[in-house]
């Protein structure tokens, strides 16, 4: 699993690729929670990710929670096919905002 | 589907993998699966499907089955019949009650609880099988071919 953290246009922007599990998940959460912490709007890049199971989506739940608490907005980023195969059984497709490329999610307010 | 029906004339062993039951051995294990079941042919949104099911089920016994204890291990056995796959998930860790083995309610946003329902949507059956000398479980899951 790879991950880069960078700042853009105000936003907070994480890109995780490779394989999301049971083992890494862990520490996208950690990750995550500690972007969100920043207290920046959050952008999470999922188009090199290769496989993403339960525990990976729980680390973005919890993390799209933890911003919404804390008033930032979460959104995700050219979902790869393979993640959005899961998001979608999950229904959470609905439940996350997905913006098709990074452009895009920088222009959009909030 | 059922795992009776598929199974008899004509299965093969594909695979049979014993491993620790840890996570850190999950990319070897979903390689394997997805080497098989590219082997039998299915489309690669199916492999995909095969592999996550598979995933979601030793993650179940790793973090339920065994509760985080570091000595168990796991068994994935896969068979080819003429109707599709037959996948065999073993552990030997603590009974999963099969009537609590439902999924949650989708609406309600929380973190976890999804490993179920992506098997059940996944694969064409996906029942409890009685364990060997009644110690630990046996998760058999089918995929019927295209």
């Amino acid at each position: 699993m790879s991950q880069t953290i960078r700042e853009e246009s105000g936003k907070t922007v994480v890109e995780l690729g490779g394989e999301i599990d049971l083992d890494r998940a862990p520490h996208v959460r950690r990750i995550l929670l500690d972007c969100v912490a920043r207290g920046r709007d959050l952008l999470v890049d999922l188009s090199q990710v290769s496989y993403i199971d339960s525990s990976g989506i729980a680390s973005l739940v919890e993390a799209l929670q933890s911003a919404g608490k804390g008033g930032t907005a979460f959104g995700l980023v050219a979902v790869s096919p393979q993640a959005l195969r899961v998001f979608e059984l999950a229904r959470l497709d609905q439940v996350f905002t997905i913006h098709p490329d990074i452009d895009t999610a920088l222009k959009a307010a909030g | 589907m059922t795992a009776q029906r598929i199974s008899g004339a004509g299965t093969e062993s594909l695979l049979e993998l014993h491993f620790p039951a840890r996570a850190d051995r999950m990319v070897m294990v979903r390689d394997s699966v997805r080497s098989a079941a590219r082997y039998c042919g299915f489309d690669e949104q199916t492999v995909q499907d095969i592999v996550l099911a598979v995933g979601e089920a030793c993650q179940n016994a790793i973090l339920h089955a065994y509760a985080g204890c570091a000595e168990g291990s796991i068994v994935v056995a896969m068979l080819h019949g003429p109707e599709g796959l037959i996948l065999r998930v073993t552990d030997f860790g603590q009974a999963i009650d099969p009537a609590a083995w439902k999924p949650r309610d989708l609406g309600d946003l929380r973190p976890g609880g999804l490993g179920i329902h992506f098997i059940q949507e996944l694969m064409d059956s996906a029942d409890f099988a009685p364990a060997p000398g009644g110690v630990g479980n046996v998760l058999l899951m089918t995929k019927k071919r295209a």
